[in-house]
């Protein structure tokens, strides 16, 4: 086995037996990074070498005097809207080309307190809007699988395709209605994202402030655990993070699933969705069943809204958050305004893409005098109905499952100028997120080749259980490990 | 529905977003669909529903109004477009002719 196709689990093990060193393992992705990322996958969009080998001196210095972290002298990359002090944040977009934060996310803190190497920043859709990574205002980054001519999903595309072709041994991505989930299933890999308020978003620069959450994307369930409980727990810098205990992740793995109910919502089952990932999911089911799960169907019969309500709610949120890029604070500001007002229009003009502005209007609009009561307001209520589905479906199941994405990757500017198609991509986890509970996409096979994930729901908090449910289905099922052939 | 060109000025205005000619009408088809296809809500009767803004079961948290450092000026200067004398150096504020005032 090479050295990066080491799971978390894996390296840390080498490392604490001697038999490999943080420095090694960082020069062995840095090398790889070199030869497949630009021009090929295209996931970083800064890379940054001699911060990771520092920290990977150091970590090996550590453990030679007897020390010992979570994740001492592992390699990881952080999507681009992660703050990472002295080391440029873009969010993917050219309002934030030269930004260097002055302080680290919290996230970043207990990655770097854990031990963890930064290899680099990893490529998304500006401001996180989108669900393919071709609104990165700087390059699309493409799916290791099918040749590179797919796209990894989004918005956290490089993060999800970094993982897949194994440019770091774990990654960190964020979802505010699947942009972790949907890419993890499009690339192959687990991806994961915890409870709203689980991990501090204090440090992601800020989308829908109720919808965005941070989560891992690993090789396999168990690093999902460990990274899990690495980046969890409450933050007196964030007000709406939970101060509620974090169990031990990592001992709700391997226990069998005799008794756990399981629900199936059949409204994910979209008109539209491929026959190979309807296929691969309900083989996914008879799995469960084999493993001693109740699998049976039950109805959320408020899902249709869910996209709807949500293309309204997260415009609105977007658009009070990205008032703040003024050109006066940091960021990018039009060199040819004539006054202050001038200014404002030209570089919020020039300063975004093209999603991005569309949803800015979108909000806008939903939020402007006439039009709240019956976008916002009423989306908001529907909200409710979403999340009312929910509470009554896990008074009779433990865990719900059901498809991440109704299609696999598509193929690079094939939905691009079509917004709404685009937006049908996030169908399937959109209200996972709007009631704010844990959803963890795991590989549940192939369909024309390319990957298929499984969504494993959970109570909020209950990511133990999300956790147990996919890692029993990914040790009865065999496909970890599975990888694209990069053939460059 | 469909929005016409003013209210898609009128929205660019609230945004201070500057928008060309053809972003103008290219948004106005946009917007006009996916509002469209928004407006299923509507079949939703919500008449009794409270509305959700944010799912977790907490209230405004409050903390000791206790002074703490703040970044340094210059630290937080580093990332500004343009600055002086320890100040954000902003265009023009007080213009004639300005609409907005």
């Amino acid at each position: 086995m090479e050295l990066i196709d080491l799971t978390v689990i894996q390296a840390l093990a080498g490392m604490r037996s001697g038999e490999l060193s943080s420095e090694e393992l960082t020069r062995a992705y840095l090398a790889r990074i070199e030869r497949l990322d630009r021009g090929l996958v295209q996931a970083y969009l800064t890379v940054t070498p001699e911060l990771a080998l520092e920290q990977a001196r150091r970590a090996d210095a550590r453990r030679r005097a007897g020390e010992d972290a979570p994740l001492l002298g592992v390699p990881m990359a952080l999507k681009d809207l992660t703050l990472t002090k002295n080391v440029r944040t873009t969010c993917g977009s050219k309002m934030l080309e030269e930004f260097v934060p002055i302080v680290d996310a919290t996230i970043t803190t207990r990655l770097y307190d854990a031990g963890a190497v930064l290899l680099g920043k990893l490529n998304m859709d500006e401001f996180a809007m989108g669900s393919s990574t071709e609104n990165s205002a700087y390059f699309p980054t493409r799916n290791p699988w099918g040749d590179l001519t797919r796209v990894p999903g989004g918005s956290s595309g490089g993060s999800a395709a970094a993982l897949a072709a194994r440019l770091a041994t774990f990654t960190i991505g964020s979802d505010t209605g699947g942009s972790i989930r949907q890419p993890a299933a499009l690339c192959g890999v687990v991806g994961f994202k915890p409870t709203y308020g689980r991990v501090s978003r204090y440090g992601l620069v800020a989308f829908a402030s109720s919808l965005d959450q941070f989560g891992p994307f690993t090789a396999d369930v168990s690093d999902c655990a460990l990274i899990t409980q690495v980046i969890s727990g409450h933050d007196p810098l964030d007000s709406t993070s939970l101060d509620a205990p974090v169990p031990s992740y990592m001992s709700e793995l391997g226990a069998d699933l005799k008794g756990v109910r399981i629900g199936v919502p059949t409204e994910y089952f979209v008109d539209g969705m491929e026959g190979g990932v309807e296929r691969a999911v309900h083989a996914a089911l008879d799995v469960l069943r084999s493993l001693g799960a109740d699998v049976e169907e039950v109805s959320l019969p408020h899902t249709d809204y869910g996209l709807t309500s949500y293309y309204l709610i997260a415009p609105a949120e977007c658009s009070a958050n990205l008032a703040r890029y003024d050109g006066v604070k940091y960021g990018y500001a039009s060199p040819d305004a004539e006054s202050m007002w001038d200014s404002y229009y030209k570089t919020r003009g020039h300063g975004f893409g093209a999603e991005v502005k569309r949803r800015i209007m979108l909000g806008t609009y939903a939020l402007s005098s006439g039009y709240y009561d019956a976008f916002y307001l009423k989306a908001q209520k529907v909200r409710t109905l979403i999340k009312q589905d929910f509470d009554r479906a896990f008074e009779r199941y433990d865990a719900l499952v059901a498809p991440t994405s109704p299609t696999v990757a598509f193929k690079l500017g094939e939905k691009v100028d079509d917004p709404l198609a685009m937006y049908l991509n996030d169908v399937c986890t959109i209200p996972v997120s709007m009631a704010g509970l844990p959803g963890l996409s795991v590989p549940c096979g192939l369909s024309e080749d390319l990957p298929v994930g499984l969504q494993v729901i959970g109570k909020p908090l209950a990511e133990g259980t999300v956790l147990r449910v996919a890692h029993a289905y990914e040790q009865a099922a065999g496909w970890a490990g599975l990888r694209p052939e990069l053939s460059h | 529905m469909s929005i016409s060109r003013e209210e898609v000025e009128h929205v660019a205005h609230l945004a201070r977003l500057g928008l060309s000619e053809e972003e103008k009408t290219r948004l106005q088809r946009q917007l006009s669909q996916i509002l469209e296809t928004m407006r299923a809500i509507d079949q939703v009767d919500t008449t009794t529903i409270p509305p959700t803004a944010q799912v977790i079961p907490l209230d405004t948290i409050m903390r000791e109004d206790v002074a703490r450092p703040s970044a340094p000026v210059d630290d937080i200067l580093r990332n500004a477009p343009s600055h002086e004398a320890g100040f954000f150096r902003v265009p023009p504020v007080l213009e004639t002719g300005d609409r907005d005032l």
